[in-house]
């Protein structure tokens, strides 16, 4: 029990997490019965989402931020030796680094969550507009309530 | 990323999904639901994300609980489940 922890759940605790909340999310979002709690679950599923891709772009404990520290990586050997002979000067600019891809999370998926992030808040947006105008129509957020009445409006008049 | 903080936020996130789902006053899981964006948002900033952190903070944190609030308060305040 403690090996299978330690080799298949402490090392992907991110995936299992990103399973679990992703399931939440499904599950709110067909089981629930009122609309806003089955757009927090749809809010929930989406973040889920972004966990994953997230999770991916980390590699292992030694990732940081993926801004280049100029004081921790080399300078390259060619660069070093223009500026010994004084080619180049000290104007800067021309400066150029060995980068160890290791160090630094990959910004990929990063950048395109980012896009993710902002079309989740146009969706929640939108649906949460179409749910006051639903309000409007039949005066209450549950789904069973809304369905009752639009089949008991169909019953009244079935030639519509 | 730094294992043991790694490790809290995300029981915390699974604790806080699964709260804003089962309390039954629609302001209290907006609140909660801003409560796990900030945690998410934390998270972020832990595993080397610090532009879709702070996205997350401004976007998800900030305008999609006032969204949720703004529903609320122009509909009803209770749920059946």
């Amino acid at each position: 029990m403690l090996e299978f922890i330690q080799d298949n759940i402490q090392p992907y605790f991110n995936y299992w997490v990103y399973v679990i909340l992703m399931m939440i999310g499904l599950w709110a979002t067909i089981a629930k019965n009122n609309l806003i709690k089955k757009l927090i679950g749809m809010s929930i599923f989406q973040t889920a989402i972004i966990l994953f891709y997230v999770s991916v772009g980390v590699k292992g404990e030694g990732s940081k931020i993926p801004i280049v520290n100029p004081y921790t990586e080399a300078k390259s050997a060619e660069v070093v030796g223009a500026d010994q002979h004084g080619e180049h000067g000290a104007k800067g600019g021309g400066e150029k680094y060995i980068v160890e891809p290791d160090n630094y999370a990959n910004p990929l998926p990063h950048v395109l969550m980012l896009t993710a992030i902002v079309v989740g808040v146009a969706t929640l947006g939108v649906a949460l507009a179409v749910v006051q105008m639903l309000f409007k129509e039949f005066g209450t957020l549950e789904e069973d309530e809304i369905l009752a009445q639009i089949k008991n409006a169909d019953s009244a008049s079935p030639d519509v | 990323m730094i294992p043991i903080f790694d490790y809290i936020l995300l029981i915390f996130l699974i604790v806080a999904a699964v709260i804003s789902l089962k309390v039954k006053d629609l302001l209290s899981a907006s609140m909660v639901f801003g409560i796990y964006s900030f945690l998410i948002c934390l998270l972020w900033a832990e595993m080397g994300a610090v532009d879709v952190a702070f996205t997350e903070a401004a976007v998800g944190a900030g305008v999609s609980a006032v969204f949720l609030i703004a529903t609320v308060y122009n509909t009803k305040r209770r749920s059946s489940d």
